[in-house]
């Protein structure tokens, strides 16, 4: 597919691939073996019929081609730029045995875009209201497939968000040129036109809690998220300068701080960035502090290479943009300026010792290999726990030990009656699609729960 | 849309805004904020809640222009709308009959004290209220202040209002005088820290409310982490009151500064764009 250039996406937010014509995207549907027991299909979280979509792509019936993947997937203009296609669906593709698996996830996406900016399809017919009302708490992937699932079946469904705009992760931390904020915009109006109401600005468990929720509503949804930044506890972490990636990237994608001062929310645009971390939101913060014009982007990560947790697309994207990779590097202590202001990270160099638990390669430091790099902003990310707004006014609510809600792995059945809970704030923080999964699983479990009233 | 019933300047840079939010309204406890934006291309401010009325649905804000946000504030008119307010966030403060409480306000914290002092008066407690500003162009609420406490004492630096001095002087004046059993101080981050430190001494236990830079206000970006006893605490959920004898006001005050170049850049590029608009700016 082809890019922008990475000397010209360096400076702006636009979206890296430029997308399919709808000659490539028949042609490169026509490579699909069309294979009897798709195995795709088993790679997706959500059962996407990948073969019969794609054979409606190849016979340029793109509407149709929507239909199928809408079918069991809400949000595919979502899933066809942001899943890790190359460990799932397309990994289990025939052809990539060979050659290069059909790329599935672009032509998700283009059918997505098709739909979206040429065909329009009409809201999904609604089943007759069972008038049933159901509360779903967080407005990200999991929240939103149940809100579109069970409003097909004819329940009322309310969406709380804490933040002023739905979209949970897919608005304050997934980049603009990862996934465009109108692809977002236009999934939840299309939930809106279905009769899904939003609630904003809402906050659930401090004034009204879990149990107030359910003296309202027949059932409820929990899918409150990832929201508890980690740190890295060494000195200087109260440092100006210094960034959870949750606040760095909601500040620039939520509040659009690259549009500042358009936009009122400010982000210091550092000279030179330390990313701490390499999953995919390291990859994200980087490739953001890049498009904000710093003079030069660090990745400092303690393991190497190829224990890097970020899909091999971002790397690789980020790479082309110029990214520093400090690999075996960790950090000691921020060090700071009169100001109180962020001006260095001193490090250690790490050598691979003995597997530990994870299997990878357990990082040792070298002693007396202490060195600074000059840096104005850090930007910590090392991950996510749960949120625990909602459990802390629901002592019911069973959680493990980490905070996360325990539900049942089929159902997303909860220890409380009539309530289900599926995204990060079960698995902790995972995958939109893995989200989306757990949502289409709740959804079926919570009509069934609502149809019978057995628990 | 959150429809603006009334909005009036109080002194010359203080303005006073009276504003539909039903939910805030009913479940608002003293010591809660909110955060607002004030149009779509706003940040989210976080301001403490300094009344309500649960009947009619509105909360009442009061604000101090100094930037960029609180300049768009103060040019909305009643029948304006503010674009979010999300709230009640934050701990309500601990209130109990306490015995003596003694309310220390400074500046524009008088706004956020007013509705801890009248809960502090409600539950039974008897009510010392020192309050001052800079100088009397600054001083809010004196009556509404004046309504709720046993004593009552002013004071502005410059004398032009009330005593001539810093709260902190009056406050040692009534520790000497009589047994306090709390007091509760909110205001600038040196003036809280001068009352913390000054009842330390005496091991009389103090609040303090902190306003830090935010965005999501439920713990979500960490932004407004400040170290209290050694720990690293988040304002939004696990303040905004803190006990004042434990946290790091100096970690706090610079942290505050971290977009002071960046603030005064969206002002003055506000200031420019008002004036090619002819839009009047209170300043």
């Amino acid at each position: 597919m082809p890019e922008q250039k990475p000397e010209e996406r360096r400076k702006n937010f636009n979206e890296v691939p430029l997308g399919y014509t709808p000659e490539m995207a028949i042609a490169e549907a026509k490579r699909c073996l069309q294979c009897k027991k798709p195995a795709c299909v088993e790679g997706c979280p959500v059962n996407v019929r990948i073969p019969e979509f794609i054979k409606e792509v190849s016979e340029g019936n793109f509407s149709e081609a929507i239909k199928i993947v809408k079918g069991t997937n809400s949000l595919p203009a979502v899933c066809g730029r942001v899943c890790p296609q190359e460990s799932q669906c397309e990994a289990r593709c025939i052809l990539g045995k060979k050659f290069e698996p059909v790329a599935i996830g672009k032509l998700e996406g283009f059918v997505a875009d098709y739909e979206r900016e040429k065909e329009h399809l009409p809201a999904p017919e609604l089943k007759p209201a069972t008038g049933k009302k159901v509360a779903i708490i967080g407005s990200g992937p999991a929240g939103l497939t149940v809100a579109g699932e069970l409003a097909k079946l004819g329940h009322s469904i309310t969406v709380f968000e804490a933040l002023h705009t739905a979209g949970g992760v897919l608005v304050y931390g997934i980049p603009e040129f990862r996934l465009p904020k109108k692809i977002v915009s236009y999934e939840i109006e299309a939930l809106a036109k279905m009769g899904v109401e939003f609630i904003t600005n809402r906050v659930i468990g401090l004034s009204e809690t879990l149990a107030d929720i359910m003296a309202r509503f027949d059932a409820a949804f929990v899918a409150t998220g990832a929201g508890l930044p980690s740190f890295l506890n060494i000195p200087g972490e109260e440092l100006q300068g210094v960034y959870s990636a949750n606040e760095y990237l909601t500040r620039v994608n939520l509040m659009k701080a690259y549009k500042f001062p358009e936009y009122d929310t400010p982000v210091i645009k550092g000279e030179s960035v330390g990313v701490f971390g390499a999953g995919n939101v390291a990859m994200d913060s980087a490739r953001t502090a890049i498009r904000l014009g710093s003079r030069e982007v660090h990745l400092v990560y303690r393991r190497s290479r190829d224990e890097m947790p970020a899909r091999a697309e971002e790397i690789h994207h980020a790479e082309e943009e110029g990214l520093i990779f400090d690999l075996l590097r960790n950090p000691k202590r921020f060090i700071g300026d009169e100001n109180g202001r962020l001006c260095g990270v001193e490090c250690v160099q790490m050598e691979l010792g003995e597997p530990d638990d994870s299997g990878r390669r357990r990082p040792v430091e070298i002693k007396g290999s202490e060195f600074t790099i000059d840096i104005d902003v850090a930007i910590i990310a090392i991950g996510n726990g749960s949120n625990p707004i909602l459990q802390k006014t629901a002592p019911d609510l069973q959680c493990n030990k980490w905070g996360n809600i325990v539900a049942d792995t089929e159902t997303m059945k909860t220890s409380v009656k009539g309530v289900f809970a599926g995204g990060d704030i079960v698995t902790g923080a995972a995958t939109v699609i893995q989200a989306m999964g757990a949502g289409r699983k709740a959804a079926k479990a919570m009509d069934d729960y609502l149809s019978t009233g057995n628990w | 849309m959150y429809y603006i019933h009334s909005n009036d300047l109080i002194q010359p840079t203080v303005g006073r805004m009276v504003v539909d939010a039903p939910y805030v309204a009913e479940h608002r406890k003293a010591g809660q904020f909110i955060i607002l934006l004030v149009d779509e291309f706003g940040e989210r401010l976080p301001l403490t809640i300094a009344d309500a009325d649960k009947e009619k649905g509105t909360i009442t804000l009061i604000y101090q222009i100094v930037g960029t946000t609180t300049a768009k504030m103060s040019a909305l008119k009643a029948g304006d709308s503010l674009y979010g307010v999300a709230g009640p966030l934050g701990h309500p403060t601990e209130v109990e009959k306490y015995g003596t409480v003694v309310c220390v306000g400074g500046g524009i914290g008088i706004a956020p004290l007013h509705p801890i002092s009248k809960a502090m008066k409600e539950a039974g407690n008897r009510v010392i209220n020192i309050i001052g500003a800079r100088s009397e162009n600054l001083f809010i609420l004196e009556k509404e202040m004046a309504a709720i406490g046993d004593e009552n004492i002013l004071c502005t630096d410059d004398g032009t209002k009330g005593r001539k001095g810093f709260v902190t002087g009056i406050l040692s004046e009534i520790i000497e005088r009589e047994k306090i059993d709390l007091v509760v101080a909110v205001g600038p981050v040196p003036m809280m820290k001068a009352v913390s430190e000054l009842t330390r001494k005496d091991g009389i236990k103090t609040f303090v409310s902190l306003n830090s830079i935010m965005i999501d206000g439920t713990g979500m970006c960490g932004g407004c982490r400040v170290t209290v006893g050694g720990e690293t605490k988040f304002t939004c959920v696990d303040g905004p009151e803190f006990d004042g004898h434990l946290v790091d006001f100096d970690g706090l005050g610079k942290r505050l500064k971290t977009y002071e170049k960046e603030e005064d850049e969206a002002y003055n590029n506000y200031k420019h764009k008002c004036r090619l608009d002819g839009v009047k700016i209170n300043e």
